[in-house]
């Protein structure tokens, strides 16, 4: 078992045959995932990396069984993408693209509403359960399959938590993503992780901007039969007020969106802090108790 | 990005918001030309730069008469205005804005912006407006009012009625206020504006309302289809290396300290920045080296921290996901080649064909010191830079 991406998963790729779609199918095809299509408008019928081609989501859909979808679809028709997948009811979207118009997630947000699929991101590196697969662009040589579970906003600091996991390895790593309007949130990761049998402990990765990981705090203050450690980092300690750093949501406009009050939120919560990204892997033994 | 609050009034204008009659100068003559038709007994003129506090710096001034309101004008133009939002040069005033002056009965605050909890826009009001808001939020948090819009939603007539009743007005007023509320969030979704920001939002003499002073700010990522939002970006509003940065596709942000930074991903590259703090140096600006990285990309972007003359010392981190360290590499010692080192360069690389990477950099000839960890990395450049 894992979260999100299991050994049942069918996944496709909408975007395909685009470069970005075609380099990381290769690594997710490598990593043994199990990618049933791609979706290309126009180029349905063709072959691709030696799998089958669709022009849309609801035929990938009837011909392959899949039930996840990666999205490599450029920011002018992402959104769009998504939706496409949502109506074909996929369990699981996870768009990778960077730079959608916060306006076209909102209307996402809209239409996903009641909703059963799964969105992850956008702008985000993906999801990864080590042994089992990947959507996106989590570099899988660097995953060991384990039992901590990875949930971050950012990419390469998610990359930077698997390595230093590595002798207790991970469940599953999910990347949330940069953006402001997005779908999977600290929260949902959380109570997945929570309620996975195989994961034993939480790493979330945070970043000033937003207050995300002040709800993941609240959440994990709730809890009581059920608990499991967490360890966390905030990035942006260092980062100036009213300055966008390179994420669209990584911006501090008030002081709840400020890095300490992230970290000091989370240490009243119970979780492990770390100041650093470098000892992550030594927060989350410690909040383990293994050495 | 963020545009001058003439601009803003100018786009607000053309979607019915009542702002007060004004046009903007570069050259004081110019001055001239309007007073013949802006023709009113006080004007105010008004630096435009992209900083609010510009009333305590001396970029707002109300005039009486031609003859003031030239000599002011000339007076602001080229003028530094210096603000707890500025650096500490300030920036130089190049256009003034003049405008009628009301009687102002009261001044009310308005804002819109994405609430990122729902997913929706938020609407923000308060009674006391004319004042630092984030004072008003933390000593009377009851003057505050928020109103969400559903993700995607339209402000609706009763929600703008709210708006009206919790601004405490009526009458005229309440019709005027209404009207202008429901035609600037109609802006904001048009124009796929990430905050709109009327402070003060004025009630005038005649019981009319008015967009006083403004701030807008657009979605970046949108601005492909704005374009008359994106022809508005005034470049003397932003540092030149950022300015050259956004030319090669790089998330580049100009910071205080003098440790030059290239890392690959917003995450890792504050996470460095925060490392580097932690060991007691200071970054001299946030580079996410974004995307595909060519070894023309990255040549690019470390020449841009190469010139920058507050750099003492670089680190690079890079962790190849999408990057692959070997074009890293390849684009470094070029970059080298180029500029001719001399500044101390730490190089972390970790991830995807990192030997052949590590193995380009050693064989360079250049004095880069490539680590292991980016823990090392931090130690030995703050380390350097404190010896030189």
């Amino acid at each position: 078992m894992a979260v999100l991406l299991t050994k049942e998963s069918k996944v496709i790729c909408q975007g395909f045959t685009g470069a970005q779609g075609t380099f990381h199918s290769e690594r997710a095809i490598e990593y043994n995932t199990n990618i049933v299509g791609g979706v290309t408008p126009e180029k349905g019928g063709t072959e691709h990396l030696k799998i089958p081609v669709f022009n849309t989501v609801a035929e990938a859909k009837k011909k392959t069984g899949c039930n996840a979808s990666g999205v490599f679809v450029p920011p002018p028709f992402a959104a769009d993408a998504i939706l496409e997948a949502v109506e074909a009811e996929l369990d699981l979207v996870v768009c990778i693209t960077d730079g959608i118009p916060t306006s076209d997630m909102q209307r996402v947000r809209r239409e996903m509403k009641g909703s059963k699929t799964r969105l992850v991101g956008p702008n985000c590196p993906g999801v990864l359960t080590p042994g089992v697969g990947k959507i996106g662009i989590i570099p899988g040589h660097i995953c060991k399959p384990g039992r901590i579970g990875v949930v971050s906003r950012s990419g390469t600091l998610s990359y930077e938590s698997a390595v230093q996991t590595a002798e207790l390895g991970q469940s599953t790593i999910i990347g949330i993503g940069g953006d402001p309007v997005n779908g999977t949130n600290f929260v949902d990761a959380l109570e997945l992780f929570l309620d996975d049998p195989d994961t034993d402990g939480i790493v979330l990765i945070g970043e000033i901007g937003g207050t995300a990981e002040i709800d993941g705090a609240d959440f994990i203050k709730s809890w009581n039969k059920t608990k499991k450690p967490v360890a966390a980092f905030v990035a942006g300690a260092a980062a100036p007020k009213g300055r966008k750093l390179g994420h669209a949501g990584a911006i501090v406009n008030s002081g709840a969106e400020t890095a300490d009050a992230k970290k000091e939120a989370l240490r009243s919560a119970g979780v492990e802090v770390s100041d650093t990204i470098t000892r992550i892997g030594d927060a989350m033994r410690k909040a383990m108790g293994v050495k | 990005m963020d545009i001058h609050e003439y601009q803003a009034k100018q786009l607000l204008s053309k979607y019915g918001v009542s702002i007060p009659p004004g046009e903007v100068v570069y050259q004081t003559h110019e001055a001239e030309n309007i007073l013949s038709w802006l023709n009113e007994d006080k004007i105010i003129v008004k630096a435009q730069v992209h900083a609010g506090g510009r009333g305590k710096a001396g970029g707002v001034k109300v005039c009486e008469g031609d003859d003031q309101v030239i000599k002011t004008v000339d007076e602001m133009i080229g003028m530094k205005i210096i603000t707890p939002q500025t650096s500490a040069e300030g920036k130089t005033v190049r256009r003034v804005y003049l405008e009628k002056a009301y009687k102002i009965e009261k001044e009310l605050y308005f804002c819109i912006t994405v609430d990122r909890e729902t997913g929706g826009n938020t609407i923000i009001t308060s009674k006391k407006g004319g004042v630092n808001i984030e004072e008003v939020a933390e000593k009377n948090p009851e003057d505050i009012h928020k109103l969400n819009i559903a993700p995607g939603g339209d402000l609706l007539t009763h929600h703008a009625r709210t708006i009206v009743y919790n601004l405490g007005l009526k009458g005229k007023t309440a019709k005027s206020a209404q009207k202008n509320i429901l035609s600037i969030y109609k802006a904001f979704t048009s124009l796929d504006a990430a905050l709109i920001e009327v402070n003060p939002f004025a009630v005038i003499d005649s019981g009319e309302t008015l967009v006083l002073d403004c701030k807008a700010s657009f979605d970046d990522n949108a601005l492909y289809r704005q374009r008359q939002v994106a022809e508005m970006k005034d470049e003397n509003e932003y540092d030149p290396l950022e300015l050259e940065a956004a030319r090669h596709d790089l998330n580049y942000v100009k910071l205080d300290g003098n440790i030059g930074l290239m890392v690959n991903g917003a995450g890792l590259s504050m996470a460095t920045m925060d490392i580097i703090k932690y060991y007691g140096g200071e970054a001299a600006n946030f580079m996410d080296v974004a995307g595909a990285a060519t070894p023309e990309r990255v040549a690019a972007a470390f020449k841009l921290i190469y010139k920058d003359p507050d750099v003492k010392g670089i680190l690079i981190n890079i962790f190849g996901g999408m990057m692959r360290c070997n074009d890293i590499a390849e684009g470094l010692v070029n970059a080298s080649k180029e500029v001719g080192l001399n500044k101390p360069l730490v190089v972390r690389l970790e991830g995807t064909n990192v030997e052949m990477g590590m193995d380009i950099l050693k064989n360079s000839g250049f004095p880069i010191k490539p680590v292991d960890t980016m823990e090392e990395a931090a130690k030995n450049v703050v380390e350097m830079v404190k010896g030189e």
